[in-house]
C-alpha cells in the first residue's frame, strides 16, 4: 500500500472531527473519497499532508510513519496536496507559481517540467506571466494541480477539483486527471460529486460525520443503490 | 535660493539611510508578519560593531568597504540568532505579543550594547577620504553624502533582483502571500524565516555601518531610528519594497528642508504627512490591502465574567489596597499611589485594544494630555486639583474625538501605527513649544489642595479614582454598547449588516479610552507636582502595552494584573540592578514565549483546568 491511514482521529479545539478515519491506496490506483459537506474529507487530507495535527492514529505513506510530521518533510516524501480552495499565489506569475512548487525528480519517474504541464493544461501555458491573482477560477484550480505536479509527487491528494466550476471546465478537468492516471500516478480525490468521481476513481470511500461508512470498488458503489441513496443523496 | 541643492542632497543622503533601514523592516514583515521593533537596535549594533571593526583597520576606502560588509555579516549573524532564539518560538503567537517580544529585545540589546560598549557615545575617526568635498552648482557637498545617495538605489536594484529574479525570492514572496500552503509545497519556512531575518537584520547593519561617517555610534539610535522607520515603512505600505524607497525619499528630502525651513515643528511635520497619506490610503502609498495571512488564526478573546472565586480575591484585594497606607511605609505608598494610576492606564488601553479591537502604541498620548490639560489650566487661571482631575479627561475626550474620527478609517497595524504617529505629535508639541509647555523643563509647581496633601489622603483618592474608572469601563463592557463594540471588533461587515454603526462606536471607545487615561494622567501629575514630555515617549506607550498584554485581552482583571505586575517588576528592578532594562527585556521574551495568552489568560485556564480534572 502507497499510503495506509489508521484509527486517525483530529480534533479542532473540542470538535472531534475524525473519528478511527480509515483508508488506504495501492499504487497507481485512483480513490475517491465521497461524503457530504463537513464529513471530514478535507480534514482528512489536511491530516495527512500535516496541516492539521491528527490527536491519534497512524499515517503510513510507502511504509514510513508520517503522522506528526512537519508539512514540507511530508511533501518532500512525495506527497502532493491540492487544496479545494486552489490557493494560488495571487501576486506571482503562472511560472513562478509553478517554481514555488518544484522539487527534484524522483526515482522511476519521468519529471515535470512546465512544458509538459502545459500540454496537460493547454491554457495556462498561454498565460505563462499573468499573476495568478488574475485567472478565472477554472484556469486558478488547473495551475494549483500543475504546480503541486511540479514536486513530482507520487501520490495527490486532490481536494474537490470540480468544486464551483462550470461544467465545460470540469470536463476538462476529468480529462485531465485521466491523463494523470495514465501515467500512473496515484490520487486521492474527495468529491461530492459522484459523477465527476465516477468517470475517474477506481474505487470509493464514503465517509460520514468522520468515520468511514462503505468502501469499496467503483463498480460496487454503482450497484449499491441503496448506499448512494443513503450517504449521497442530497 | 542657493540652499535648495545642498538640502535637497542632505535629503536624500538621508533618505538611502533610512531606507536601507526600511528595507529590512518591511521585508521581515512581509514573510513572517512580525512587527519588529528591534530591527533599530539591529542598525544599533551595527554602528557599534562598526566601530569595532573600523577603528582597527587602516582609514582607505578599500578597508572601509571591507569593515562594513564584515559589519553586515556580523549582524545578519546576530539576526539569526535573534530568529532561532526569540522569534521563531513565537510566530503562532498573537501579532502583538509577538511586538511585545521584539521590545523585549530592544530593552536587552540596550543593555549589552551599554555593557559592551559603554555610555559615550563613538564617533569614527574620518579617513581624508572622507572629508572630501565635491563642488556642485557653486557650492560644496560632501562626498560620502553622494556615495550615500547611490547606495539607495543601488540596494533597492539589488534587493528587486533578489526577489524578483531567484528562485529564493519567489519563494519569500510566496510566502508572504500564503505561508502555510508554502510548506504543504515542500519548502521549510524555518530556514525560510531565518535567511529573511539575517537579510533583514544585515540590511540594519549595513545602515548603522554607513552612518558611521556622519554621526557616531550611540544608545539613541534603536528607538529615534525604529520611528523613522516605521513611519517609512507604512507610508510606503508594509511590504513594498518600492514603497519604501519612495518614502524614504519623502521623509528624507521633507526633514532635511523642514529643518531648515520649520526648525521648531520638523516633528510634527513628518508624523502629519503620515497621518494625511494614511487618511487619503489607508495602506500606505503602494501598499495593498493586507491580506490576512493564511494559518490557524487565533480567536478574538472573548470576554467573559470573572468567576466568583475571582471577584472574592478582587474584593479581598481591594480591602487590602485600602488598608495599605497603615501597613507599609512613605516609599511603598508611592508605589502604590503609581500602580493606582497604572491600573487606570493600562485599563483604558484594554478598552480600546481588547473589546475595541484596536491596538495603540500612542496611549501615553492621552495621559500627556490629561496631564498638560491639568497643568497649563493652573498656570493660566489657577485651577484647583479638582477642576484639573475634572479638565483632563474632558480635554483628552476632546481631543479623543478628533483624532478618533482619522484613526477608525484604519486597522490593524496602519491603525498602531497612526496612534504612534499621533502620541509622537503630541509629544513633540509638547517637547517643542517651550512658551506654553516649557518644553524640556516641564510644568512644575502643580500644588494639592491641603485636604489632599497628605501622601495617605493622596493615594486613597488616587485608588478611589483608579478603581472607579476600572468598574465604570467594566461595566460598558457588558452594556449593550459593549456587546456591540465587540460584534464591530469581530466582523466590521457583520456588524453594519445588522445596523450598527462601526465607525461611530470605535470613535466613542476611543475617546472613553482617551478620557480615562487623561485622569490618570493627570492624578499622576497631581501626585508627583510635576509635568514632563517623558510620560509622552514611546517608551510610556509600550509600558501600557506591556501592562495589558501581560496580564492577557481576554480578561477585564487582565490589564489589572499586568499593571501591578509590570509596577512591582520595575520597581523591583530598577532598585536592584544597574542591568534592569537587560532582566526586564529577557522577563517579557520569556512570559510571551511561555505564557502567549498573558498571565492572566494562563492563571485562567489553569483555574479552568483544575476544577475540571
Amino acid at each position: 500500500m502507497l499510503l495506509s491511514v489508521q484509527g486517525l482521529n483530529t480534533h479542532y479545539g473540542r470538535a472531534h472531527i475524525l473519528q478511527d478515519m480509515a483508508l488506504t491506496i495501492a499504487a497507481g490506483e485512483v480513490r475517491v473519497l465521497l461524503g457530504r459537506n463537513g464529513a471530514g474529507k478535507s480534514t482528512t487530507m489536511k491530516s495527512v499532508i500535516g496541516l492539521v495535527r491528527p490527536s491519534a492514529g497512524r499515517i503510513a505513506f510507502d511504509g514510513v510513519e508520517i503522522a506528526g510530521e512537519e508539512p514540507h518533510r511530508i511533501a518532500r516524501r512525495g506527497l502532493g496536496y491540492v487544496p479545494e480552495d486552489r490557493r494560488v499565489f495571487a501576486d506571482l506569475t503562472v511560472m513562478e507559481n509553478l517554481e514555488v512548487g518544484r522539487q527534484g525528480a524522483r526515482g522511476g519517474m519521468r519529471a515535470w517540467t512546465p512544458e509538459r504541464l502545459f500540454e496537460l493544461f493547454p491554457n495556462l501555458g498561454r498565460m505563462r506571466d499573468r499573476p495568478g491573482g488574475r485567472m478565472s477560477g477554472g484556469e486558478q484550480q488547473m495551475l494549483t494541480i500543475a504546480r503541486t505536479l511540479m514536486g513530482n509527487p507520487r501520490l495527490v491528494l486532490l481536494d474537490e477539483p470540480s468544486e464551483g466550476l462550470a461544467p465545460v471546465i470540469v470536463e476538462q478537468m476529468a480529462n485531465a486527471i485521466l491523463a494523470l492516471k495514465g501515467e500512473g500516478l496515484t490520487i486521492l480525490l474527495a468529491e461530492q460529486n459522484l459523477h465527476f468521481a465516477g468517470g475517474v476513481a477506481d474505487s470509493a470511500t464514503v465517509v460520514e460525520k468522520g468515520r468511514v461508512v462503505w468502501s469499496g470498488t467503483m463498480e460496487a458503489l454503482r450497484a449499491d443503490e441503496a448506499a448512494r441513496t443513503k450517504y449521497l443523496a442530497v | 535660493m542657493d540652499s535648495i541643492l545642498p538640502q535637497l542632497l542632505t535629503g536624500l543622503a538621508g533618505a538611502s539611510s533610512l531606507f536601507l533601514v526600511a528595507s529590512g523592516l518591511t521585508i521581515i514583515f512581509g514573510v513572517t508578519r512580525i512587527v519588529n521593533f528591534s530591527h533599530g537596535s539591529l542598525m544599533m549594533l551595527g554602528a557599534y560593531i562598526g566601530w569595532s571593526i573600523l577603528t582597527r583597520l587602516p582609514r582607505e576606502p578599500e578597508w572601509f568597504v571591507l569593515g562594513v560588509l564584515a559589519t553586515v555579516l556580523a549582524t545578519a549573524l546576530i539576526g539569526v540568532v535573534l530568529e532561532v532564539v526569540v522569534l521563531r518560538r513565537v510566530y503562532r503567537a498573537p501579532e502583538l505579543f509577538q511586538l511585545l517580544a521584539t521590545f523585549g529585545v530592544v530593552l536587552v540589546l540596550q543593555d549589552v550594547t551599554l555593557w559592551l560598549w559603554g555610555p559615550v557615545e563613538l564617533p569614527l575617526p574620518r579617513g581624508r577620504w572622507l572629508r572630501q568635498f565635491v563642488e556642485i552648482g557653486g557650492s560644496r557637498f560632501p562626498m560620502y553624502d553622494l556615495i550615500l545617495i547611490l547606495v539607495g538605489p543601488v540596494v533597492l536594484g539589488l534587493l528587486w533582483l533578489l526577489m524578483n529574479r531567484t528562485r529564493w525570492g519567489t519563494l519569500v514572496r510566496a510566502a508572504t502571500l500564503d505561508r502555510e500552503m508554502v510548506a504543504a509545497l515542500g519548502v521549510n519556512q524555518r530556514t525560510l524565516f531565518t535567511a529573511v531575518f539575517a537579510l533583514g537584520a544585515g540590511l540594519a547593519g549595513l545602515g548603522g555601518a554607513l552612518s558611521l561617517p556622519n554621526s557616531s555610534a550611540n544608545l539613541n539610535i534603536d528607538l529615534a531610528i525604529i520611528t523613522d522607520a516605521f513611519v517609512v515603512v507604512v507610508v510606503g505600505g508594509l511590504g513594498s519594497l518600492t514603497g519604501a524607497f519612495v518614502a524614504s525619499l519623502l521623509i528624507g528630502i521633507l526633514q532635511a528642508f523642514g529643518i531648515v525651513l520649520v526648525p521648531k515643528i520638523t516633528l510634527v511635520l513628518v508624523f502629519l504627512v503620515m497621518a494625511v497619506v494614511l487618511v487619503f490610503r489607508p495602506n500606505g502609498l503602494l501598499g495593498r490591502p493586507q491580506a490576512e495571512a493564511r494559518e490557524a488564526t487565533v480567536a478574538a478573546p472573548v470576554i467573559r465574567a470573572a468567576p466568583p472565586e475571582l471577584r472574592a480575591l478582587g474584593v479581598a484585594a481591594l480591602l487590602l489596597a485600602i488598608a495599605a497606607p497603615f501597613i507599609v511605609g512613605e516609599y511603598y505608598l508611592t508605589v502604590l499611589t503609581d500602580a493606582c494610576v497604572a491600573i487606570l492606564f493600562a485599563v483604558s488601553l484594554h478598552f480600546m485594544m481588547g473589546p475595541g479591537g484596536m491596538a495603540s502604541f500612542g496611549h501615553a498620548a492621552w495621559f500627556g494630555i490629561g496631564a498638560y490639560a491639568a497643568g497649563l489650566l493652573m498656570q493660566w487661571i489657577g485651577a484647583p486639583m479638582p477642576v484639573g482631575l475634572l479638565a483632563a479627561p474632558v480635554a483628552a475626550g476632546i481631543v479623543a474625538a478628533l483624532f478618533g474620527w482619522f484613526v477608525v478609517r484604519l486597522s490593524g497595524v496602519y491603525l498602531s501605527m497612526l496612534t504612534l504617529a499621533f502620541a509622537q505629535i503630541v509629544w513633540a508639541i509638547c517637547f517643542q513649544w517651550v512658551d506654553v509647555t516649557g518644553g524640556d523643563n516641564g510644568l512644575l509647581g502643580l500644588v494639592r489642595p491641603a485636604w489632599a496633601h497628605d501622601a495617605r489622603v493622596f493615594y486613597w483618592l488616587a485608588l478611589a479614582l483608579s478603581v472607579g474608572g476600572a468598574l465604570l469601563l467594566r461595566r460598558m463592557l457588558y452594556a449593550p454598547y459593549g456587546y456591540a463594540l465587540r460584534a464591530a471588533r469581530d466582523s466590521a461587515a457583520r456588524a453594519r449588516a445588522i445596523g450598527l454603526d462601526v465607525q461611530s462606536l470605535r470613535i466613542v471607545a476611543i475617546v472613553i479610552a482617551g478620557a480615562a487615561c487623561g485622569l490618570s494622567g493627570a492624578i499622576f501629575s497631581y501626585g508627583k507636582g510635576s509635568i514632563f514630555p517623558t510620560y509622552i515617549t514611546i517608551s510610556h506607550s509600550v509600558e501600557a502595552l506591556l501592562m495589558v498584554l501581560l496580564g492577557g485581552l481576554q480578561t477585564v482583571a487582565g490589564p489589572i494584573i499586568g499593571a501591578l505586575v509590570y509596577t512591582g517588576l520595575a520597581d523591583i528592578l530598577v532598585r536592584s540592578t544597574d542591568l534592569w532594562r537587560l532582566v526586564l527585556g529577557a522577563v517579557i521574551v520569556l512570559l510571551v514565549v511561555a505564557f502567549p495568552e498573558g498571565i492572566a489568560g494562563a492563571a485562567r485556564r489553569l483555574w479552568l483546568r483544575g476544577r475540571e480534572a
